[in-house]
Parts: C-alpha cells; sequence; structure tokens
C-alpha cells in the first residue's frame, strides 16, 4: 500500500475543481477571508501560448483537425486545451446500449476555457416541475431565493442581453448586446411570421469593459479561448482575483481519489494523487467543497466508503450518481438563397449566436413536458475543415462548377440547435464500474442512459420547428433525420450536449437527495458540492450561469458557518 | 489578399497594448504582444523544394496531385487546389490514418486497376478523354447504381472531393477565393449591411 504523505498544515476549505462552480467557490471564500486549497487535476492555463485566438486554419500543419483529422471529433485543434471525449488512461465505461459521452477537460478553468458562453437564468416555473405537471421533483429553493445571486454573478462576469419580458426565459442584468448577423434578421423575420419568439441571445462575452477586462474585438472564436479575457472563463475572472488574496494554494495536476471521513463524522481532507509522481498525498481542511463536475464529483463520494458510508460518502440516500440528466439536443440546417446576393462582409461578431429562440410555447399544451431553446448560426464564418461536405454530396462532380457552387452557396446556410429539457428516469445514472480503475488506481464510472417518449417527442418537435422557420425564410430545409432507431430526429447520444447534471441533487428530504438547499450534504455538514450536481432539473436553460450561483449562495452561506465556528 | 495578411502577432500587441493600463485582472501578460506564430506555414512558397510524400507513392502521389488539381482547378479567380498546398495536406492526415490510407490509398489502386481494364493503362498514362471518362463515372452516385462495379470508385472519389475541398478551403487561396472577411480585431461589431431588396 502507498504511504500517505500527509500535509501538516490544515486549509480551511479544500476545493475540488476550478472550473465555473469551484472558481467562483475559490473567490467567494478566498475573499471572505478563509485560507483555500484547491485541487485541480489538469494542468495550469497559459492564454498565450495555449489559446490559439486569431489563428488561420493554415497555420497548423493539420488546419485545425490534428494528427490524422482525429481531433475534429474534439472539437478540433483551435479549442482551448485539454477537453475531450476520451483521456488517455482515465476512461468512463457505458453499459450495454447506453452509449454515454463524457466530455471532460483536465485544465485550471476546465470547460470554462471552451465553453460556448450562453448564460440563461432559470425561470420560476423549472424550481416548481413537480407542482407544474406531476413529473421529476420540485427545487427546495425557489427562483426568488436564486435571483439575487444571479444579479451578482451576471454583474461579476459580464453577460449581454435585453430586456424582453419573456416568461420563461428571466431578463437578467444585461450588458447591451451586439447588432444582428444576415443570419439573424432574416431569421428573425421569418419566426415573425410564424409567431415564434426570437430574441437577442444571452451570452457571457463583455461587449462593454467590466472591471478592467476588455470589450469583445470581435473576432468570433471564443472557443478557442479569448487572450483579452472578454468572456468568462473561470481561468481569468474567478482564479485571478482569489489568488490576489493570497489566500488561495492552487495544487495543479492532483487526482482527487477519496474525501476522508474522520471519527466525528466530519470531512477531514482530501486524499489525492500527484500526478507528476505518482504519489498519493493528502490535504486537511476544515470543510470540503466538490466542484469536479457533476459526474466527476459523484465518482469522488462513491469511491470514499467508510464503515459509516458503506455506499459511498453522504450517500444514506443511495441518490448519489441517480438523476442524471443531458440536455435534449437536436440539430438541423438550410440553405437560405436570400443570404447569396449579401456584398462579401465581416460576419464574425462574438464566438456564439446573437439571437436565439427562448423557449416560446409555454402558453399552449405541447405533446411533450417541458420545453426548449433554439440556438442559430451559420453564414459567413470562417472557412474550415468539413465546411463543404454537404455541398459535394449534392453538388457532386468535380472542376469549375464545384468550385462555383462553393463560391455561391458560402455562407448562405443556416443552423440552428435545439436545447431541451430531460426528464429524470431510472434508467438514467452513473455508478462505479466494479471491473475497471483508470491509470490512477481510481476505480471508474459506468454510465447507464435512456431517452424516453418525453425527449423523443421533443426532439421531433425541434425538427418540424427547424424546418418551418427555414423554409418561412424561403429557404431549403437540408438536414436528413431518420425518424425511428436508436436516435430518432436527430437526438443526440446522452452526454453531447456537455449538460450532465442532477448526480448529487439537492432537496428537503434527506431520504430522497444528497444536498440540502445550500448545497450542503445532509450526512455530512462540513462537505458541500457546488457544480452540476446540485440541480434538481436540467431545464433548456445552459446549466452554467445556475452552476455558478448556486456556488456562490453556497460559498456565502459556508462562509457564514465559518464564521459562525459551525465547521469544526 | 492584403486585408487577410495582417498578422496575428500585430493584432495581439495592438490588444495587449490598449490592455495595459486597464486590467485589474493582469489576464494579460506582457509576452502577449511577443508571442509569434510558432505554427507551421504548411503552404507552398515558391521557394520550396519539392514536396517528399510521407505516405503516398511517387505514382500514387503524382495521381493524388493530379486528381486534386482536376477536383478544384484554377480558374479566372483563383489558383487550384495544388498551387493551395492540397495534395500535401491530404498526405500529412492520411500518413497518420489507417482509416484514410485505404479509402485513399486503396482507392487509388482501384482508379489504376479500372483504368487498365478499360484503357489498358495506369490512370497517369491514359489519354485526357479517357481520364474525364473514368471521373464522370465515379464522380456521381447514380452512375454505381446502373453499374454496380463503379460503386467502390464513386465511395473513393466522394472521399477525395471533401478531402480537396477542406485542403483548398482552409488555405490562404480558397480562404480569399470564398471572400470570406474576418479573424481580426474590431471595436465595434458592424452587424449586417443591408439587406438586399427580396
Amino acid at each position: 500500500m502507498a504511504q500517505v504523505i500527509r500535509s501538516p498544515k490544515t486549509y480551511d476549505v479544500c476545493i475540488v475543481g476550478s472550473g465555473a462552480g469551484g472558481g467562483t467557490a475559490a473567490k467567494i471564500l478566498t475573499e471572505g477571508g478563509l485560507n483555500v486549497v484547491l485541487l485541480e487535476a489538469g494542468p495550469a492555463v497559459n492564454p498565450d501560448k495555449d489559446y490559439k485566438m486569431l489563428m488561420w486554419p493554415y497555420e497548423l500543419p493539420h488546419r485545425g483537425v490534428g494528427v490524422g483529422g482525429k481531433q475534429a471529433q474534439d472539437f478540433g485543434e483551435f479549442l482551448a486545451p485539454n477537453g475531450s471525449w476520451n483521456i488517455e488512461g482515465e476512461p468512463y465505461t457505458s453499459a450495454p446500449g447506453a452509449n454515454f459521452k463524457w466530455f471532460r477537460s483536465r485544465i485550471v478553468g476546465g470547460r470554462t476555457n471552451h465553453w460556448g458562453r450562453i448564460a440563461l437564468r432559470f425561470a420560476p416555473i423549472d424550481f416548481r416541475s413537480k407542482t407544474r405537471d406531476g413529473l421529476g421533483d420540485d427545487w427546495p429553493i425557489s427562483y426568488e431565493d436564486l435571483s439575487p445571486y444571479y444579479d451578482k454573478v451576471e454583474s461579476y462576469i459580464g453577460v449581454f442581453g435585453t430586456k424582453e419580458n419573456v416568461s420563461s426565459a428571466p431578463d437578467g442584468i444585461f450588458l447591451p448586446p451586439p447588432k444582428p448577423r444576415c443570419t439573424d434578421l432574416l431569421f428573425k423575420k421569418a419566426c415573425d411570421k410564424l409567431g415564434i419568439i426570437c430574441i437577442p441571445a444571452r451570452l457571457a462575452i463583455l461587449t462593454r469593459s467590466v472591471n478592467g477586462r476588455l470589450p469583445c474585438h470581435y473576432c468570433g472564436q471564443c472557443g478557442r479561448g479569448c487572450v483579452t479575457a472578454s468572456n468568462f472563463s473561470s481561468s481569468q475572472v474567478m482564479i485571478p482575483p482569489a489568488m490576489k488574496t493570497g489566500k488561495l494554494t492552487m495544487i495543479t495536476g492532483a487526482m482527487a481519489r477519496e474525501v476522508v471521513l474522520g471519527k466525528d463524522g466530519k470531512a477531514e481532507g482530501v486524499v489525492y494523487i500527484e500526478k507528476g509522481t505518482r504519489a498519493e498525498k493528502r490535504v486537511n481542511a476544515r470543510a470540503v467543497v466538490l466542484a469536479a463536475s457533476a459526474c466527476e464529483s459523484a465518482r469522488l463520494l462513491l469511491n470514499s466508503k467508510s464503515a459509516q458510508f458503506p455506499n459511498g460518502l453522504a450517500n444514506s440516500s443511495g441518490t448519489v450518481g441517480r438523476y442524471l440528466t443531458d440536455s435534449v439536443g437536436s440539430d438541423g440546417w438550410g440553405i437560405v438563397p436570400a443570404l447569396e446576393k449579401m456584398p462579401p462582409h465581416n460576419h464574425d461578431g462574438v464566438g456564439g449566436m446573437h439571437m436565439y429562440i427562448p423557449w416560446w410555447k409555454f402558453d399552449r399544451k405541447n405533446d411533450f413536458p417541458r420545453g426548449y431553446h433554439i440556438e442559430i448560426g451559420g453564414g459567413r464564418e470562417m472557412p474550415s475543415v468539413g465546411m463543404f461536405d454537404d455541398l459535394c454530396d449534392d453538388e457532386e462532380g468535380y472542376g469549375v462548377t464545384l468550385k462555383r457552387r462553393a463560391r455561391q452557396t458560402y455562407g448562405t446556410s443556416i443552423g440552428m440547435s435545439g436545447r431541451g429539457e430531460m426528464i429524470p428516469n431510472p434508467d438514467t445514472y452513473c455508478e462505479i464500474d466494479p471491473n475497471v480503475v483508470d491509470k490512477w488506481g481510481i476505480p471508474v464510472l459506468r454510465f447507464h442512459f435512456k431517452w424516453t417518449d418525453y425527449e423523443l417527442r421533443q426532439a421531433q418537435d425541434m425538427q418540424e420547428t427547424f424546418r418551418a422557420v427555414i423554409e418561412a425564410a424561403g429557404g431549403e430545409y437540408k438536414a436528413k433525420t431518420a425518424i425511428d432507431g436508436q436516435y430518432p430526429f436527430g437526438i443526440q447520444e446522452g452526454g453531447k450536449i456537455i449538460h450532465e447534471v442532477g448526480t448529487a441533487r439537492m432537496g428537503a428530504d434527506p431520504k430522497a437527495s444528497v444536498l440540502n438547499s445550500f448545497c450542503q450534504t445532509h450526512d455530512v455538514k462540513n462537505l458541500f458540492v457546488v457544480d452540476g450536481a446540485p440541480l434538481v432539473t436540467n431545464p433548456d436553460k445552459n446549466p452554467t450561469l445556475t452552476i455558478m450561483a448556486l456556488s456562490w449562495r453556497a460559498s456565502e452561506y459556508l462562509l457564514g458557518e465559518a464564521q459562525k465556528g459551525n465547521l469544526s | 489578399m492584403s486585408n487577410l495578411s495582417i498578422s496575428r502577432r500585430d493584432i495581439l500587441k495592438t490588444l495587449a497594448v490598449s490592455a495595459a493600463g486597464g486590467s485589474v485582472l493582469q489576464v494579460i501578460p506582457a509576452k502577449a504582444a511577443e508571442f509569434a506564430h510558432q505554427s507551421v506555414h504548411n503552404e507552398k512558397s515558391s521557394a520550396a523544394g519539392k514536396y517528399a510524400p510521407k505516405y503516398f507513392s511517387p505514382h500514387q502521389y503524382e495521381m493524388l496531385t493530379n486528381l486534386c488539381d482536376t477536383i478544384i482547378p484554377k480558374d479566372e479567380k483563383s489558383g487550384g487546389a495544388v498551387e493551395a498546398g492540397a495534395p500535401e495536406f491530404i498526405d500529412l492526415l492520411t500518413s497518420e490514418n489507417d482509416e484514410f490510407q485505404l479509402v485513399l490509398g486503396g482507392g487509388l489502386m482501384w482508379l489504376d486497376n479500372a483504368c487498365q481494364d478499360r484503357y489498358s493503362a495506369n490512370f497517369p498514362d491514359c489519354t485526357p478523354e479517357q481520364r474525364k471518362q473514368i471521373l464522370d463515372l465515379i464522380a456521381f452516385r447514380k452512375n454505381a447504381k446502373q453499374d454496380h462495379s463503379l460503386s467502390q470508385g464513386v465511395a473513393f472519389f466522394a472521399f477525395l472531393r471533401k478531402f480537396t475541398c477542406d485542403g483548398f478551403y482552409t488555405s490562404k487561396i480558397g480562404i480569399a477565393d470564398l471572400q470570406y472577411i474576418g479573424n481580426t480585431s474590431l471595436s465595434e461589431f458592424p452587424g449586417c449591411p443591408p439587406l438586399p431588396q427580396t
């Protein structure tokens, strides 16, 4: 057995993970005066070297798709570093038929280095789901409880948008939005014809300077990471102020293995593998905050077994790993010939959509529960590998004819991504695979995943809407989606939308939930979870803003408990 | 072309200067401006010597080059796929990918075999008319429906057509051909120019 090297120091708090939730906790807790140690499984990020902002595809020998073209599946070489569906030596498994995909990013800031920056508030009704339609569960908190924290997060990170008074998409504290692109104008006109609400998007990108961060320079490449920190990433916006307090100790390359439980029933610290040396080490802390990502935090709890918690730490309810959901995702696209007439112009804008369709059918009865939003893309984007695949399939042939068609159709496609709410179901969860460990010796997760008719009908509705809008814009809908098989109506495999949440949900009943309304475990008072795991539902709003609001709120509560001497 | 050649270094330098006084977070180390392209410009330069293929044999590479040139030729507006470095790009990725090696390496041999059967010559040794004849057959799916013996050739050509477009349209020449304007720094996003009357 490896010898555990103990650090003599006891920190106030040990945070595991430096993404949206962990970064927020690090900022609030250190600024509140606590000594914090943060364990990050990946390396530090160096924006100057690691972010490929403003590079042309021809500046890389593989033109953005990596060795053998294989990085294309991980969103390409231009994506901010270390995000991948498969991390060498750190596998996960799927039960037969589940086919779950898990995107992880081992680096300071985690997935916030490259995320889509879509920053949408959950709506009041999203917290009362069971009351609304009898499905799933209500949250133990209301929109009113979280709203002040949405305010704080938006004011601090900077989110653009407009006040619209749409009940499914609450307004926030917004910077002005960027001007619409041509694709947006045509799309909006089509939506107006159909009575579909289409409004400026809400993205965590600065259109004005905030806290000394420069405003956006409109290169349209947020996914590559931003050298000027004009969009939100935890590594550039949450970690630096925490560092500045002098109270944050960051340990990179630290793969957390187990939360250690003391004889008094409280968490004592965290055992981790120092990746560089493969040595097992331990940090001690008066409180432990897990923010390793929903599934990684569940894994850590399930692997932290003791006499008191034989099924995993803080898992007396048996719900750790359960209630896993991802967003329902289905994509489509079409060609809108009106765009052929546009003169060449700069279409880049911010790195993401300028306008979107919030859930608009909240006022009528639908044949599926809950709702979805639609993201808009396309137009005169920077050419990239794969851009003309569909044209090649359509046109075939070769030569000057093909070249002219490419010139003529470039910039005329509009893409749409539907993102909707999945209802938790008993066939979808993660657990420890009894047979597999990663290269650090840590048992890995095994995923179970199943879409139900609720989600399939939603995907069908997305496809019908995509087609209707493209046709109302005078275009031709081009996406071909099968109506049967395992993935009908273009519904993506579970995990593919990278909104996996719910694996340590909060709730009023300790028998049916892991956390209380402050993200504190029912079972162990000095143990918190502040990533996507606490989410009771996964509405059609990308979870990151809510993760940060919940983490901010939990961190203030933790701070208050520490000041009252309730932690140790 | 001049608007495409503003260097990334120049833009980063400008951004770093405008950030110098302001950022309380100090997220922009002073070295930003000094960060030069470490990347390789893999476009053909006139000074470069003859490219040595990493995967394809000299014979196959000649075929590949010929096919790339046929798929995206030079026209009145811009140079072709060969000038844009598509064959080098395709060779590099193929040398790293077993699946590409099967489709393209095997596909080129299929093409030679098909030419031998029809014209008693390898593809490069066929007359321009013969080459056009066989390519016109494998460039369209419908031909394979009538003559099943063409289906492998159709699949090969469809794959190479996409790969050639990838190589061309990610090159400086291809990007200019499409008149993409962007990948630069703007103080305000101008939005959409007036939409044409429809």
